[in-house]
């Protein structure tokens, strides 16, 4: 997905290989957030002959952009599990929504737990923070193999940058990527402990249960990509207040994306408990928002 | 319900099982508790029912009633029925707004 083109706009051309294609859900959510500013009759698919292609239909991205593809699938079989590409406007529905989709993902109630958590949080900040004209486009997939699930959370509104920039000096889209993880960091408010609705606490939590899974977490906004990657299975996990100190890979020379990208995936097979996660986080988060506590209580008047 | 100088506010019936709205977190807070506290009514939270809560939900329900009572709004809140997961969130969100 680093090679898109949003110049013409009156043109969407989406081309895949002509054999085979494995999308992640980030990347489709991407595609359809990107697809829903042309109406049906600008957007084109080149190559759209592989067999693969009916994973499209089957999550909802002809149907979203009003196309029709022509492809016809059986119904898929009900112990499919995955959240078909979905539009949130409203986030008064949040609550109900979470509460319907979730099931389709047929988890165990305790492997459910870190993912509500996480769309909650991610589609909260999108009404509050983005101005995104689409609102939020979301999609999720389990994967038998790896048994796990992978998430994409898009928006089309301000981007990082400009939210952060309100309490926060960016330099550029990167600078506002890595203080939009670090604890504490709000667009809303420089105050220790944040505004009386933003702590800022956040994206380091969501980006913090995918470090404690061993998972990757991706931020992308503006020109500027943040990636966690994951920590090998022989290391012991460390969670840090900076986000440049994890194992991490960005960039800040990628296409302009106009608003916000999140994925995220989840290995089910973790045996850390979401308790246990929480509290690892949460102390993390406490630990720094105290040390900014200190440090500002030790500033002293000066004479001179 | 009201007795003469308590409150029991159950959760369920507002944010149902899981606790992740702000906007009702906020409303709760600015319309009943913050009125009650400053009034020093005795205050319960029952959460009862609800399975999950975001760190979002509990300081949007918290934060800005420790910050203004100075952290008095504790004494007078009590959280009932919680499970470890709401337990450990309000902890969490209780520990960041009043050590200093």
């Amino acid at each position: 997905m680093a090679s898109f083109d949003t110049a013409n706009p009156y043109k969407f051309e989406i081309s895949f290989h002509e054999k085979w294609f494995s999308v992640h859900p980030v990347v489709l959510s991407m595609v359809a957030a990107l697809g829903l500013r042309y109406s049906p009759s600008n957007i084109k698919f080149k190559n759209l002959e592989a067999k693969s292609r009916h994973y499209l239909k089957r999550m909802g991205l002809f149907d979203l952009l009003k196309i029709d593809s022509k492809i016809e699938i059986a119904e898929h079989e009900p112990a499919g599990r995955f959240i078909p590409l979905t539009t949130i406007h409203d986030k008064n529905s949040l609550s109900a929504f979470i509460e319907d989709m979730i099931p389709l993902l047929h988890l165990e109630p305790e492997k459910a737990k870190p993912i509500r958590y996480i769309i909650s949080e991610l589609i909260r900040n999108v009404f509050e923070h983005s101005k995104s004209a689409i609102g939020a486009v979301l999609c999720a997939q389990y994967y038998k193999k790896s048994n796990s699930i992978r998430m994409g959370i898009v928006d089309s509104g301000v981007g990082i940058r400009e939210t952060i920039s309100s309490a926060y000096p960016a330099g550029n889209d990167l600078d506002a990527i890595k203080l939009a993880l670090t604890p504490g960091v709000t667009g809303t408010t420089r105050r220790i402990g944040g505004s009386e609705q933003n702590a800022g606490a956040g994206l380091f939590f969501i980006k913090s249960i995918a470090k404690v899974n061993r998972d990757f977490f991706m931020l992308y906004s503006g020109n500027s990509m943040y990636k966690l990657l994951k920590t090998a299975t022989d290391k012991k996990v460390r969670l840090y207040a900076d986000p440049l100190q994890d194992k991490h890979s960005s960039k800040n020379n990628l296409p302009c994306w106009q608003g916000t990208v999140v994925g995220v995936d989840l290995d089910l097979n973790s045996k850390e408990g979401f308790n246990d996660l929480l509290n690892l986080i949460g102390n993390i988060y406490s630990k720094t928002i105290k040390e900014k506590r200190k440090q500002y209580y030790r500033k002293k008047a000066r004479f001179i | 319900m009201t007795t003469k100088q308590q409150t029991t506010i159950r959760l369920f019936d507002l944010v149902g099982s899981l606790a992740e709205d702000k906007d009702a977190a906020q409303k709760l807070r600015r319309e009943t508790l913050m009125p009650l506290v400053k009034e020093r009514h005795k205050v319960i939270l029952d959460f009862k029912g609800v399975e999950d809560a975001t760190q979002s939900f509990i300081h949007a329900l918290l934060s800005e009633l420790i910050r203004e009572t100075e952290g008095e709004a504790l004494d007078l809140i009590y959280f009932k029925n919680c499970n470890e997961t709401v337990k450990i969130i309000i902890n969490m969100v209780v520990d960041y707004m009043t050590t200093v």
